[in-house]
């Protein structure tokens, strides 16, 4: 095991008395234990969610356990739910209002695509206006399925620098503002 | 109650009932011309007791019948067993009905909505917006011609992005 091994490792002991790692990986090994979660609970999902939240799953088991209604103290918005197009400048306006760094979860077919309401009223999926870090198949989704979601996370930012996290939201807006771009001018 | 308000509205108010269509329904309905509705539920406010508005909204009888839209009213008589009756109001594309906001308060975000979704208007409404749907909505989803889809709503992503891209980027 060589020390740059050691290095990518937080938490990985000598001994009892002291630790090595590069500061990158430990500000991201705190973080991807206390990702606050900000519900955006428009639909059943939301029930789903609280089972994640509650005794039997436990999401707090993940270091996901307050759920926090204001954007500005939290770390991910779980987008639990249809979007309309009249809620999505809502949902627009809350992401821009959490704290960095942020993530989302978008949990379930609606949010993910607009699932089975292919209709006039309904966001076709909250890529369209988010950059999503982890989708959640299920309509809705089992507890199990969002305790998964938040550990792919926790991997992702594991295993992701600040500055490629940062890299990887600003393409994944520029994709969004590309596609749309021709409407916008239209 | 039936026979009294019919013959009430036949001595009152002759030049407003349009002869009975053939509805499948056991409810008690009077069609009215649009121009009749405000002094007729007025009447029936008063002299009957219909004091509650159950419901407004509107049918779309697209290629069915002549005049395309009908507003219905239903309403009910607390104080009269809850008699109810309904009043349909055959309307144009187009044309506009009396907003019947002056008799009943309740009717403003019922008229808004058909307003919304049909895309007929009402006249003297204090605030004829769209309630349900978004400001820069177009089109009336519930008639009957409008697809399900709609003609692709990406315009209503525009305003969104317009504003909030520029200051992520930067």
């Amino acid at each position: 095991m060589g020390l740059s091994d050691v290095l990518a490792k937080p938490g990985e002991m000598f001994g009892d008395m002291f630790q090595l790692a590069k500061i990158e990986n430990v500000i991201n090994w705190g973080q991807s234990y206390s990702l606050w979660p900000y519900p955006f609970a428009t639909a059943c999902c939301g029930i789903e969610y609280m089972g994640a939240a509650c005794s039997d799953n436990d999401i707090a088991r993940f270091g996901a356990e307050r759920p926090s209604f204001s954007p500005r103290q939290a770390d991910m918005i779980l987008v639990l739910g249809t979007i309309t197009y009249k809620m999505a400048p809502v949902l627009r306006q809350i992401y821009d209002q959490l704290a960095e760094p942020k993530f989302v979860i978008s949990v379930g077919a609606c949010a993910s695509s607009g699932g089975m309401f292919h209709t006039y009223g309904v966001l076709q999926g909250i890529d369209r206006i988010l950059p999503v870090d982890v989708y959640v198949p299920g309509c809705p989704p089992r507890p199990e399925a969002i305790l998964d979601a938040l550990i792919k996370l926790q991997n992702k930012v594991k295993g992701q620098g600040l500055e490629a996290r940062r890299q990887e939201v600003m393409q994944k807006i520029q994709e969004i503002n590309e596609r749309n771009r021709p409407l916008v001018v239209a | 109650m039936k026979e009294s308000v019919l013959s009430q509205l036949n001595e009152n108010f002759p030049n407003f009932l349009l002869p009975e269509a053939k509805v499948n329904t056991n409810l008690f309905h009077v069609s009215l011309k649009p121009e009749g509705i405000v002094p007729v539920v007025k009447h029936l406010k008063e002299n009957f007791g219909f004091t509650f508005l159950n419901d407004l909204t509107a049918i779309d009888w697209l290629g069915k019948k002549s005049p395309r839209f009908e507003v219905v009213y239903l309403l009910k008589a607390p104080k009269s067993q809850h008699f109810r009756m309904q009043l349909r109001v055959p309307v144009e594309e187009g044309e506009a009905v009396p907003s019947i906001t002056s008799v009943f308060v309740g009717a403003n975000w019922p008229e808004r909505e058909v307003f919304d979704l049909f895309g007929i208007s009402f006249a003297n409404h204090p605030k004829l917006e769209r309630i349900l749907m978004p400001d820069n909505f177009v089109g009336y989803p519930l008639r009957k011609d409008y697809p399900l889809e709609g003609p692709g709503q990406d315009y209503l992503i525009e305003d969104l992005l317009t504003l909030h891209i520029q200051e992520d980027i930067v």
